[in-house]
């Protein structure tokens, strides 16, 4: 049996100091298996944007463990969390693109996290992605000139640039019609099998929950449902 | 552009693309800089005129020697003067050759007009051609006939043109204290902070000019060595030849340069122009930083978004200073024209010796590109609000 891609084992979390002090995980344990689709639901407040981050490097683990490829990250250092998260894809609701830059760059900072490349492939490499993603006629396309469902499958695209081993992605079909979030929930599935890429999503998208081969479900920071989902059952 | 940046940086260049894409706002921020640039130009611009002001009557005589009165020996054309004896004794030295005094007077010069000059007049005798610069050798020597001067064509506030034909035998006369003179030739000096315009006239005629002035005390005295002698050295030895106190023997470069010094940093007017100039960096790096920190705000996602891809604190700092130094880079060029066309138009109007050098555009350049760098490290301080955490 290969090792989870990410494992949480007895995670808390804190906001605040003093009385002001909230806990928004309590004893969250969850594995989550390399190239699988987990979905986790629940409603606002209910922890699992918090769980999102923890396990993204983006925030500090304060009591528990969570392992992502292998790293602890209890008690690890920003470097740590930082070198981490260039493994990581992450998509944005709110897409989150550069205003200043085209959708092709944008698609390749992907790359250029990982130091100078060479900038002919990462400009093919970024085209490549936009055309798998419909957007071959909008690379040299700023943001502002394109449509909301646009711009975030040039987030999707910017996320996947990289190979991430695991993406993590917040309602990133929000903004899509139904058939061009099926199809980028579908391209995370395909990164699945043949790349192993791991997918976490948070997401209240009814039409997509039967593509997870997991749902897992929080409730006042705590994991109240977590089942096969049916494309694990299929 | 883009391109070449690319290549430079060996990423994006997305702080060149974050300035360009908001064309309105760049162009206010560049002519901020530009603002700071001129600021900075003028003040420098004026210091250096002053600098300059001071050290063009030094330029007129070339000795190997000055002795001043210590009264007041900071500047030329302040010191007391002093008695001729000391001339006289500095020539019993084995290694001075020659010496000459110099008087030093101020007149006015009336236009007719309600307008004046201030004209300072230097006497020397005629014969002293040793100690003046050479283009002043010859003409010097004219001034034997008495009553007669050599004009300065820049002085200012007057029109000079009249004076161009001036020659030994075809003087053209005019009128100073109550005295009537011929110029039979000029000189361009020109006017600056102290006074309008140099007048040179011999020795004896400065007497006419000044009868309350006395051959027995001239301003100062000029000394010629021999040949391969060391200044410092005679200077020393003639100083044991005074009573304590009486004298100040230097170089005359050391006394120009010490003079220009001095009222560069003790004087109330070499202040205000250093005033001026922090002034003008502290405007620069505020307007900079002004710029730089708003746009830091109005990308504060954007930035998150990098951190939480994983991009490094120098990743930001390199688009910050790469903000910074393209501001500084181009803004520095308008306020470089603009600064030059201040400088002529003040240099038309006034006749002070204010003229753009390149050592202070290499400087004020350099000083941009650091002030508009101090301001992204300033700026950076917003990054700390760029929380990759809160993007979900």
């Amino acid at each position: 049996m290969t090792e989870p891609a990410i494992e949480v084992t007895a995670l808390d979390h804190f906001f605040g100091d003093g009385e002001a002090r909230k806990q928004a995980l309590f004893d969250v344990h969850l594995a989550v298996a390399r190239g699988s689709l987990t979905i986790l639901m629940g409603p606002s407040g209910s922890g699992k944007t918090t769980l999102l981050t923890l396990m993204g490097c983006l925030r500090e683990v304060h009591a528990g463990s969570v392992r992502v490829l292998d790293q602890e990250l209890f008690q690890s250092d920003e470097i740590t969390r930082i070198d981490m998260r260039r493994r990581l894809g992450f998509v944005f609701q709110a897409h989150n693109l550069h205003d200043s830059l085209t959708a092709r760059q944008n698609v390749m900072m992907g790359l250029q996290v990982h130091g100078r490349g060479d900038p002919k492939r990462h400009v093919q490499a970024a085209d490549h992605l936009l055309g798998l993603l419909g957007l071959g006629e909008r690379l040299v396309y700023r943001p502002g000139n394109l449509s909301g469902g646009q711009k975030q499958r040039v987030a999707i695209a910017r996320a996947l640039a990289s190979n991430p081993d695991i993406i993590f992605a917040d309602e990133p079909t929000a903004a899509l019609d139904k058939v061009s979030g099926l199809a980028a929930v579908r391209l995370f599935k395909e990164l699945g099998r043949a790349r192993g890429t791991t997918t976490v999503m948070v997401t209240h998208d009814s039409r997509i929950l039967d593509m997870a081969d997991r749902l897992v479900t929080l409730e006042d920071g705590r994991i109240v449902e977590d089942r096969a989902g049916a494309a694990r059952d299929a | 552009m883009t391109a070449f940046l690319a290549g430079l940086l060996g990423r994006l260049p997305i702080g060149y693309l974050q300035l360009t894409h908001h064309p309105g706002r760049l162009l206010a921020a560049l002519a901020g800089v530009a603002f700071a640039n001129v600021l900075v130009f003028v003040q420098l611009g004026l210091a250096g005129s002053m600098a300059e002001s001071v050290a063009i009557p030094y330029r007129l005589f070339q000795p190997d020697l000055l002795i001043m009165s210590p009264a007041e020996s900071e500047t030329l054309s302040d010191a007391s003067t002093l008695p001729r004896q000391r001339l006289f004794q500095a020539l019993v030295h084995p290694d001075v050759t020659d010496g000459t005094p110099i008087y030093m007077g101020r007149s006015t010069w009336i236009s007719g007009h309600d307008a004046s000059s201030s004209i300072q007049f230097f006497g020397i005798a005629p014969d002293a051609g040793a100690f003046v610069h050479d283009a002043l050798a010859a003409p010097l020597i004219s001034l034997s006939l008495a009553d007669t001067a050599l004009v300065d064509t820049l002085t200012r506030f007057v029109d000079m043109r009249s004076f161009a034909a001036a020659h030994p035998e075809a003087p053209v006369p005019f009128e100073m204290q109550n005295r009537q003179l011929g110029a039979i030739g000029t000189v361009s000096i020109g006017g600056g902070f102290g006074g309008d315009g140099v007048f040179l006239v011999s020795d004896q005629t400065f007497f006419h000019l000044f009868p309350q002035r006395s051959a027995a005390t001239p301003s100062h005295i000029l000394l010629s060595l021999e040949p391969g002698a060391d200044p410092g050295r005679v200077a020393a030895e003639l100083a044991q030849l005074y009573p304590p106190d009486t004298v100040r023997i230097r170089k005359i470069t050391d006394a120009m340069d010490q003079e220009v010094r001095y009222q560069m940093t003790e004087r109330p007017t070499g202040l205000i122009f250093a005033f001026g100039v922090a002034i003008g960096v502290v405007v620069g790096i505020v307007i900079a930083y002004q710029v730089l920190s708003a746009d830091v705000a109005d990308h504060i996602r954007e930035y998150a978004t990098f951190k939480a891809m994983g991009f490094r604190q120098g990743f930001f700092v390199g688009i910050i200073l790469e903000e910074a130094i393209i501001l500084a880079a181009i803004g520095f060029w308008p306020g470089l024209a603009l600064s030059e066309l201040f400088y002529r138009s003040l240099a038309y109007l006034t006749n002070i010796p204010i003229f753009m050098t390149p050592d202070r555009a290499v400087a004020v350049f350099i000083g941009t590109i650091i002030a508009c760098a101090l301001s992204g490290v300033l700026a950076m301080r917003k990054l700390a609000a760029a929380e990759p955490a809160d993007l979900f």
